[in-house]
């Protein structure tokens, strides 16, 4: 299991895990700049549970992606764990990725045909994990999304929120700094968001930093923290008093049909 | 990612489309498997061919006469009386590049045994002459220098000549009439088959090249000298050490021609397998074509996998795989596609040039070398043409990659 104890070994100069200066990005198509980014400064300490949200080409998506390691910034710094990301090459990112960052997408983005378990041990494929470390890192996050009866699984037999559970195993299975969620309740219905939502909460309860994408502000609701986007810039940044507890919310809703068992 | 993974994975991969991944290697398995088959009929020719030519010796040399003229008048190779028993001895003992001497003469006739008679060709020859044709004598044993220096009447036959006068017995120690003249049978010859043009080398009487001169031939000129050089490489000191010392023996001009003629084994074989290995590299280079048809389908069927599984490159990188790991697992699918096809490809070639060998009668002869660079081949070809689709893939952009529907 993840415990909080598996990050404060790692000591950090100012305690924050992410900070942000100035970001910006700029793409370039044909002669048009487009500017996704204009300035983004900010800063993520361990252990939160941030939502960010804003319309489609408010650049969230953009500041996700570098977050993620997956896009480099035009301008301005971003700091993952006192390291400059900006300045890392392709393979050096790729092992921030693989290391420090477990992603959650909105279509699951499992490889199909193969078994929730090999999809959640694939990380661990380009890390230096021992086979039976392997098996028994993936069992552990699987059992840790509550998976653990369905491990050998095809994505095609389980349901969408099932599929993201395993998705979610999979991001948690090498022990992230932060779990990057895309829209990750983008493709599901109302009452398996909230359910997904009830396993960032007690994956966030364990000390685990999530970062949260969304659009709707119903899901947002369950973060600590909300941060929106507007044009490229930041618009609000705020703490979010009356967070809402999924594993209560769920009580509430109405049974309206039982996940697809296969 | 270790290899064992991304084996298993680049498995797991092929597997999913087995109708395709058949297709691909199928290319590989025809072309390799020709490359086999190939190969192995044209050094199975040239084998034949070269067996052929040694069973008549390598290194062996023949001195006819040459041509008779009268009044300009030309008879053809052989026809003129020059060579003598002493510009065999001679050759025999003034030429160093010269191993074994055997002069030879030659008659024919109706040979009578008991009741069977056979027409066969009776060959003179000296002490020598199995040494030099690399011929054994069956059972019995071959005549001695003391018979020929006493132009003894005795013979050795050829398997054929032995089946056909003695159906039933052992004609050792048993006299044949050859032209009426008895000869004592001492041994029969091994049995040695047809030679290059098809002609049975077994139907022949040898006997001590004196008698045949004269009781047979009634000519102390001998038909032919046949020399064997000390070793192959010096067939040509050999010839040209000849070729001086009959000049001069024959008091023969320098502008002049020559009167006898050399001929040597060793011209026919490099020329006959000259034209073997043409035709072995013809073949060849026809069946790497298809080979090479086999890689571009490989290449194909990458390009489209990779396109087909961009989405799949941006999960694998969006979890930590590198260029490096993303280029790996490709560049071993295609390696196994075109490895696996080799095998195939070399099992089938093998079993292709037996049922040719058995059902064309051609002989075969499938080659180390052959299944060492049919394998070599179909792996330079899986990472030759696995190469660019893998690097198309490493190279993706993971947001790129990720988002492509």
């Amino acid at each position: 299991m993840i415990s909080p104890e598996d990050f404060a070994e790692d000591g950090h100069a100012n305690g924050q895990l992410i900070s942000i200066d100035h970001l910006a990005k700029t793409y370039v198509l044909g002669e048009v700049e487009v500017h996704a980014l204009r300035g983004v400064s900010l800063a993520i300490s361990r252990g939160e549970f941030v939502a960010i949200m804003g319309a489609s080409g408010s650049g969230k998506s953009t500041f996700m992606n570098i977050l993620g390691c997956l896009d480099k910034p035009t301008r301005g710094t971003y700091m993952l764990e006192d390291v400059d990301v900006g300045k890392l090459t392709r393979d050096e990112l790729a092992r921030i990725r693989n290391r420090k960052i477990g992603f959650v997408f909105q279509g699951f983005n499992l490889l199909s045909r193969t078994s929730a378990i090999e999809n959640v041990e694939l990380p661990l494929l380009y890390s230096s994990a021992s086979h039976g470390n392997r098996r028994r890192l993936a069992l552990d996050a699987l059992d840790m999304v509550g998976l653990g009866d369905r491990i050998d699984h095809y994505p095609s037999q389980l349901s969408g929120g099932q599929q993201q559970r395993v998705a979610i195993a999979r991001a948690l299975v090498n022990s992230p700094s932060i779990v990057l969620a895309d829209e990750p309740t983008g493709n599901l219905d109302s009452r398996t968001s909230v359910d997904v939502m009830d396993v960032f909460q007690r994956l966030n309860g364990n000390g685990i930093t999530i970062i949260l994408v969304t659009h709707e502000p119903d899901i947002a609701e369950f973060a600590k923290r909300q941060i929106v986007f507007r044009d490229g810039k930041i618009r609000a940044d705020k703490r979010n008093s009356a967070q809402k507890r999924a594993s209560e919310v769920i009580k509430g809703m109405p049974l309206i049909e039982e996940e697809v068992e296969s | 990612m270790n290899i064992t993974n991304t084996l298993l994975s680049a498995f797991r991969a092929l597997k999913r489309n087995k109708m395709r991944s058949f297709l691909t290697m199928l290319g590989i398995i025809i072309g390799v498997s020709a490359v086999i088959v190939m190969l192995a009929i044209g050094q199975g020719a040239k084998f034949s061919v070269e067996q052929q030519i040694n069973a008549l010796g390598t290194n062996v040399l023949i001195v006819i006469p040459g041509t008779q003229q009268t009044g300009g008048i030309r008879v053809g190779a052989g026809s003129a009386t020059t060579l003598t028993e002493d510009d065999a001895l001679a050759i025999q003992k003034e030429c160093p590049a010269v191993a074994l001497v055997s002069p030879g003469t030659r008659g024919g006739g109706q040979v009578i045994a008991g009741s069977q008679n056979w027409a066969t060709g009776i060959e003179g020859t000296g002490p020598d002459y199995l040494e030099i044709r690399k011929w054994k004598v069956g059972y019995g044993e071959f005549y001695t220098e003391q018979d020929i220096r006493s132009a003894s009447k005795v013979c050795v036959l050829g398997k054929t000549v032995a089946d056909n006068l003695f159906p039933d017995g052992n004609p050792v120690g048993q006299t044949v009439r050859i032209r009426n003249v008895p000869f004592k049978v001492v041994g029969v010859l091994e049995q040695k088959g047809q030679n290059a043009m098809g002609q049975d080398q077994d139907d022949i009487i040898l006997a001590p090249y004196t008698t045949v001169a004269r009781r047979l031939s009634w000519s102390s000129n001998l038909r032919q000298i046949l020399v064997s050089a000390t070793s192959p490489a010096g067939i040509a000191a050999a010839q040209s050490q000849i070729t001086d010392l009959l000049r001069m023996r024959h008091k023969i001009a320098a502008y002049d021609q020559d009167d006898f003629t050399i001929r040597n084994q060793a011209d026919l074989a490099t020329a006959a397998t000259a034209t073997t290995d043409i035709l072995t590299y013809l073949l060849a280079s026809v069946a790497g074509v298809s080979l090479l048809v086999g890689g571009i389908g490989i290449m194909n069927i990458m390009l489209v996998s990779v396109t087909e599984r961009t989405r799949e490159i941006g999960i694998r990188m969006s979890i930590g795989a590198r260029s490096r790991d993303i280029l790996t697992q490709f560049l071993i699918e295609a390696l196994v596609l075109s490895l696996l096809g080799g095998i195939v490809g070399i099992g089938l070639g093998i079993a292709g040039s037996g049922v040719i060998s058995s059902i064309v009668k051609w002989p075969t002869i499938i080659s180390v070398l052959s299944i060492v660079l049919s394998f070599g081949f179909s792996i330079g070809i899986g990472i030759f043409f696995g190469f660019y689709p893998a690097r198309k893939a490493a190279l993706l952009n993971p947001i790129d990659a990720l988002r492509y529907e």
